[in-house]
């Protein structure tokens, strides 16, 4: 099995979407087979860098033999290898949705037209997103990550007009610019760090990095840019209208993919590469935007008249959990616990968001509307999203076995040992008021009053419902393989050396 | 010395002016110029990072490769920005200024 040892595999989770979008791009028919190929064949090569990684450890690679600090370098760690893993399964998922989405859409008599144009164009901008996320995660150098930073910020603002409708315009406009603003600041940052060090390699910039003026400006720029892109609260204003006016496979992408990727660029920065010049103030300030983001997102969910505005409200309190990592790593000895933590939160959110969009969007496709008040006794007609709607919900909320339980148990235990017990008090109060907004809409969806008139639903394929399912089943799963995750965390060292590649 | 300086503060001024019209005009294209000049800015700055003094030998490539790469990125998106600011006009039979107020969630920037 010599060419499953080749290093050269790396590679392959970016070519083969790349290649993937551009063929949809030119033909534009079948594109569907086309797309679902290429994720079951970017499945394949990630399983193989699984089996790499098992074997060897982290694995480095040159683009082409050219040496840092023109060449392209990429790297593989315990991290990125999940998100990658993540980044597959989810995108199974969303294609075979999206297949079941669009063709709904078509079938309906009305602008048949304009269905058919976005599903066209739907395809090789997801590939290329897609393309794009792979890279990101895979990059080992800092100006890298800032032109994958600014290939997602292109494919998403593309994605978020798709829809056409004039609020979805003027929302993805702004999330371009706010992208953009992120990038650049972002970009300032490297400047900074190329005036301080002269290299831009990772791996490189870990051993030599001491904290200094130079090194602080850097991370302050890079660290706002990447806040503004994760939309941690109160940078959070771009994400509510680009995220609940997108069409419906669009949002899951960018709520359950898209976020992480700066996400993953920030904790690696601050965890990995410039850990030693991370002060206890800056990690506390992060760890109190959490909190507000995990109080005032759960406070406007609840809020929300119309599902999908919901989802997405809860989307920026999610996103607060992560941030509340930040300050528990402080103390030396359970770092590794507060890494697997926040792992297992981003892939059970990933996952979790996404199949709770796919349902969303499903019942507003059913029902012609989503305000949450006339959902009443949707589970008659739509068993399954329904049934996958409430899994996801029981993530958000963190009941064992699913992946966000995991998580948010490892949270406390952190918060607890470190003797910084005050954020375990927000973990608990997000808990109980992401209980809230589920169930109020779960609560709706599964009790049928009496009166209620109950509509029968379009036929329409399994492929619109399952999808959800299918990925709210496997964050509930998630907690039952935790040791296998805390395994692939903590392979830091070169367990022996991979045979040199046979060239591409 | 003083020249790497000037270039590097004119960089950083470029930036911070861009980053103010970003926020301080509501104009569509405005806003798009706005991130532009800021990105004119970072690539000064780069470029400055390439000086060397006098016989210190050759000049810093690195720099120059990172400029052009940033450089195409700007281009394109640009041109996305540009794209999705004329379908904000046709759509929203709005004059670009006003758009900016047209979003349907509750909590704006402004």
């Amino acid at each position: 099995m010599t060419i499953f040892n080749s290093s050269a595999w790396i590679v392959a989770p970016i070519i083969i979407p790349l290649i993937g979008g551009l063929l949809c791009f030119l033909w534009r028919r079948d594109t569907f087979f086309i797309a679902l190929f290429i994720s079951l064949a970017n499945l394949l090569s990630v399983t193989t860098l699984l089996r790499q990684f098992l074997l060897f450890g982290p694995l480095r690679y040159r683009m082409g033999g050219w040496e840092a600090p023109l060449g392209i370098a990429l790297r593989l760690h315990g991290p990125a290898l999940l998100m990658l893993l993540m980044t597959a399964v989810s995108g199974i998922g969303i294609t075979l949705y999206a297949r079941g989405y669009f063709s709904f859409r078509i079938s309906a008599l009305k602008h048949n037209n304009r269905h058919e144009q976005q599903e066209r164009f739907f395809w090789p901008l997801w590939l290329m997103l897609w393309t794009a996320l792979n890279a990101l995660f895979l990059s080992g150098d800092i100006f890298n990550l800032y032109v994958t930073l600014e290939l997602v910020s292109v494919s998403a603002a593309a994605l978020a007009a798709l829809s056409g409708k004039p609020a979805s315009q003027i929302a993805a406009f702004r999330y371009l610019l706010v992208s953009l603003l992120g990038s650049l600041s972002y970009l300032l940052g490297v400047v900074f760090v190329y005036k301080t060090y002269g290299i831009l390699d990772l791996e490189m910039l870990r051993q030599i990095a001491t904290p200094g003026p130079g090194l602080q400006m850097a991370l302050t720029l890079m660290t706002l840019g990447l806040l503004l892109k994760t939309a941690l609260f109160p940078l959070h204003f771009w994400l509510p209208p680009a995220h609940a006016n997108a069409l419906a496979p669009v949002s899951a992408i960018l709520s359950g993919l898209v976020v992480k990727g700066s996400f993953f660029i920030l904790f690696t920065l601050w965890f990995e590469i410039f850990a030693s010049s991370i002060t206890a103030n800056a990690l506390d300030l992060i760890g109190l935007l959490g909190a507000g983001a995990v109080i005032w997102g759960s406070l406007q969910a609840i809020r929300q008249q119309r599902l999908k505005l919901l989802v997405t409200y809860s989307t920026v309190a999610q996103l607060g959990y992560l941030f509340i990592a930040f300050p528990l790593t402080a103390t030396e000895n359970i770092s590794q616990e507060v890494w697997t933590a926040v792992t297992f939160m981003v892939m059970a959110h990933s996952f979790a968001k996404t199949a709770m969009f796919m349902a969303a969007g499903t019942i507003f496709l059913q029902v012609g509307h989503d305000r949450i008040r006339d959902l009443a006794g949707i589970r008659k007609s739509l068993p399954i999203t329904s049934f996958a709607y409430a899994i996801a919900g029981v993530n958000l909320i963190g009941l064992p076995p699913s992946g966000g339980f995991i998580g948010k148990w490892l949270l406390l235990t952190a918060a607890l040992t470190s003797g910084q017990w005050h954020w375990s008090l927000v973990i608990i109060a997000g808990s109980l008021l992401a209980s809230v907004y589920v169930f109020r809409v779960v609560s709706r969806l599964f009790l049928t009053p009496d009166e209620a008139i109950i509509q029968e639903c379009r036929p329409h394929s399994p492929l619109q419902e399952w999808p959800a399912l299918f990925l709210a089943i496997i964050a509930l799963l998630l907690g039952l393989i935790a040791p296998y995750f805390s395994l692939i965390l903590e392979t830091t060292e070169i367990v022996a050396n991979l045979a040199p590649g046979g060239g591409l | 010395m003083l020249t790497n300086n000037l270039y590097n503060l004119c960089g950083l001024l470029l930036f911070g002016m861009g980053l103010f019209a970003l926020f301080a005009c509501s104009h569509l294209l405005r806003k798009i110029l706005a991130v532009n000049i800021m990105s004119s800015g970072v690539f000064l700055v780069l470029i400055a990072t390439a000086y060397r003094p006098l016989g210190a030998g050759e000049i810093d490539p690195v720099p120059h490769a990172m400029v052009l790469t940033g450089i195409v990125v700007s281009v394109s998106v640009t041109a996305l920005a540009l794209i999705l600011a004329c379908r904000v006009q046709e759509t929203s039979n709005h004059s670009l200024s006003q758009s900016e107020r047209n979003t349907n969630d509750g909590d704006s920037e402004e």
